[in-house]
């Protein structure tokens, strides 16, 4: 039977243009010899040699993004003078003041199985306890690893981002400087948390992470973020790769505090394999601007990935996250949830997508994008998207941007809270699923700190 | 010396519309009046105005608490002088559970008065929390619920009581404590009031129906009609409100109370 449709005529078709970009793109002044100096200093082996010059290549053919492109529709680049930025790694009289001690302070439990401090590109401090040494941990700078470990390094850097993604995928892996290599053999279970922390200052600095499970392995892992100056104009881009072998079990907390003055850019990626288990906690409290692409891909049969993540932003930060929760194998479950919250003139971006990939079924895919928008001026854009190509899945999203209500102002108020202890009180409140999630006591310390200083501040901060 | 609240000649509206006419009543550290009336009346205007709901507007009266001008207070303050609310309606906190709630009431008034004061040690919160829940007969797990959120009718209500046990006020208004509870909540509600009566507290009590008064025994009864008090007396008042309902005081004083 065929069922009589009727189509509507189109009685009006609207056009809209968007406003063309103004054509003149600013670059960065580094060049190939920047490159070529690098390695140099680093004293690279050859092929990581080769990969800088293959991803310099890259990053020159590559355009810088505008709000034309998809992806950055939401996010200007426009103001950030690319031409002012010098390469600080190539600046041997830089002396990068020590990252004080409260970084230093363990986020997860009382003991750690190993700290690393990188700061201005260098280790500052690091050791590892000697039991995780003689289970073949390695849990070293990036640069030491690279001379140490090549051939771990070489098959896995790369597994998960590949220059190619983006320009800033391309610049970080042209111009990395230094990162965290931490590798974790087959079945060995690191019961004390491992804490990492990279301070970045002077013009620009570049990063990369990577986190190796092997099959059967499992660890905690806590990295943060820092500047140490919280006016520096910094340039800072990043690549994080998290490889979940089989039946593996990762929890990583990323946090990232920069300062009120530093420019981010990251591409993050967790490749997650069969029964192997991810959670991932995010933070982003600092920076002027943040444009972080964070995916988790489920690969294997019964994979597990849960994304948590926290904002706040002040003044005129602007906070964009891009998630993508990708199912490549049935029976695979990811669980993303961000909260934040904004005040003064900020504005935050999330974009998830839940892509599930034909015959990837009996998946369960959640995402849910929670906004609380403190001023009249701040805003928060939330954009949840589901692309399903299997027919036996299940994926749910939600995404909400809203306010502070004033019957609850005013019902706290009548318990004698004075109005900023009532609003603090709420914003607690609001963040308090997200606390649940991250379930680390140093870490939700951290945060509520970060709230309570956000929430005591008054006007733009600076 | 004893606390009073004296309203006089209380004028309010809410969204340019006049609800009370000129409310005249002072409650007493110790008393217990009985605040009835006919749906619409303005009683929970009063709770409200009293309270300093941003909505109500007051448009003339004055509202003496202790002394002070309590209309020219913020609600946070008026609740620090000694003044609480139990709520008809109370909203549901996301997030926040009834403990944490409780002792940031607490905290906030201990700064209040000193600025330098850490605030309610954690266990002798935690021992005063737990008698106050046993003197009110409330299940040790209420204090890690976030606060309303997903409880009954009974349970909301049994919560505002815990809060009014906990902040100890000298005037508390309890407005419509008793709707939407059965007959058994009822009686839960009423011995946690009765429990924390006495002496330190005066209370007005808001409520559409005389069975509250079973419970909750008043010495004085005042009648509500067209935003004013238009009748007050002893404990019989309510019983012959019990007998005759409403429509003898609607008959006798229709003329006198602005037409709505």
């Amino acid at each position: 039977m065929t069922p009589d449709v009727k189509i509507a005529p189109i009685k009006r078709v609207i056009i809209t243009t968007r406003k063309t970009e103004e054509p003149k793109l600013a670059s960065l002044n580094f060049t190939e010899a920047d490159v070529k100096a690098l390695s140099k200093i680093k004293k690279d082996p050859t092929w990581l040699a080769k990969r800088r010059l293959d991803a310099w290549k890259k990053f020159a053919s590559l355009p810088m993004p505008t709000l034309n492109d998809e992806a950055w529709r939401r996010t200007d680049l426009r103001s950030f003078k690319w031409n002012d930025v010098q390469l600080s790694a190539l600046d041997s009289k830089f002396k990068p003041k020590r990252v004080p001690a409260t970084y230093l302070k363990p986020l997860v439990g009382k003991e750690q199985g190993g700290q690393l401090v990188i700061n201005a590109g260098k280790i500052e401090s690091g050791g590892t306890a000697s039991a995780l040494k003689r289970k073949g941990v390695i849990f070293t700078d990036l640069l030491t690893a690279a001379a140490k470990h090549p051939t771990l390094v070489k098959k896995f850097m790369g597994k998960a981002v590949a220059a190619s993604e983006g320009k800033f995928a391309a610049l970080t892996e042209a111009m990395m400087e230094n990162g965290i290599f931490l590798y974790v053999p087959k079945k060995v279970e690191v019961t004390l948390p491992l804490h990492s922390i990279i301070s970045v200052s002077g013009s620009s600095r570049f990063h990369r992470i990577l986190v190796v499970l092997e099959e059967g392995a499992s660890v905690t892992y806590v990295h943060e973020l820092v500047s140490s100056d919280n006016k520096e104009k910094t340039l800072h881009t990043q690549i994080v790769e998290l490889l979940v072998g089989k039946n593996a079990n990762l929890k990583f907390v990323e946090l990232q505090s920069l300062g009120m003055s530093a420019w981010n850019f990251t591409h993050e990626r967790a490749r997650v394999g069969k029964d192997g288990k991810l959670d991932w906690i995010f933070s982003a409290a600092g920076s002027h601007l943040t444009k972080n692409f964070s995916e988790i891909d489920l690969d294997g049969d019964g994979a597990w990935g849960r994304m948590s993540g926290f904002y706040f932003a002040e003044g005129d930060q602007h906070l964009d996250h891009d998630t993508q929760q990708n199912h490549n194998a049935p029976h695979t479950t990811s669980d993303l949830l961000f909260k934040g919250a904004l005040r003064d003139q900020s504005r935050s971006v999330w974009q998830g997508m839940i892509h599930v990939a034909p015959g990837a079924q009996k998946t369960d895919g959640y995402q849910a994008n929670r906004n609380l928008v403190l001023s009249k001026a701040a805003r928060a854009d939330s954009i949840p998207g589901l692309e399903i190509m299997a027919d036996d899945v299940r994926c749910t999203h939600g995404a909400t941007v809203g306010q502070l209500e004033e019957e609850h102002i005013f019902y706290l108020m009548s318990r004698g809270m004075p109005r900023s202890e009532a609003e603090k009180v709420l914003v607690d409140g609001f963040f308090d699923p997200i606390m649940q999630r991250i379930a680390f006591e140093g870490v939700i310390t951290r945060l509520k700190k970060q709230i309570l200083q956000k929430m005591s501040e008054s006007g733009s901060g600076e | 010396m004893t606390t009073v609240l004296e309203i006089r000649n209380l004028h309010v509206s809410v969204a340019n519309k006049q609800i009370l006419n000129g409310v005249n009543l002072t409650v007493k550290q110790g008393e217990v009046h009985a605040l009835m009336g006919p749906n619409g009346t303005g009683k929970s205007t009063l709770a409200y105005a009293l309270m300093g709901h941003p909505h109500y507007t007051v448009t003339a009266g004055q509202v003496i608490f202790k002394g002070a001008d309590l209309l020219e207070l913020k609600p946070d303050e008026r609740a620090r002088l000694g003044l609480f609310l139990a709520f008809q309606y109370p909203v549901a906190i996301p997030g926040v559970s009834v403990a944490n709630f409780l002792r940031t009431s607490i905290n906030a008034r201990r700064r209040a008065a000193n600025a330098e004061d850490k605030g309610m040690p954690i266990p002798e919160f935690r021992k005063m929390l737990k008698s106050k829940m046993e003197l009110l007969k409330v299940s040790a797990d209420f204090a890690g619920r976030y606060l309303n959120e997903g409880f009954s009718g009974g349970e909301k209500k049994r919560a505002e009581i815990l809060q009014m046990a906990t902040l100890e006020p000298e005037i508390a208004v309890l407005d419509e404590t008793d709707s939407g509870l059965d007959i058994d909540a009822l009686r839960v509600v009423a011995d946690g009031v009765n429990a924390l009566m006495g002496p330190k507290m005066g209370a007005l009590v808001i409520t559409h129906y005389q069975r509250l008064l079973n419970y909750i025994k008043p010495q004085f009864v005042h009648i509500m009609l067209g935003g004013k008090i238009v009748e007050s007396g002893g404990p019989d008042l309510a019983l012959h409100l019990e007998e005759k309902g409403y429509d003898w005081v609607r008959e006798k004083y229709e003329d006198k109370v602005e037409a709505k």
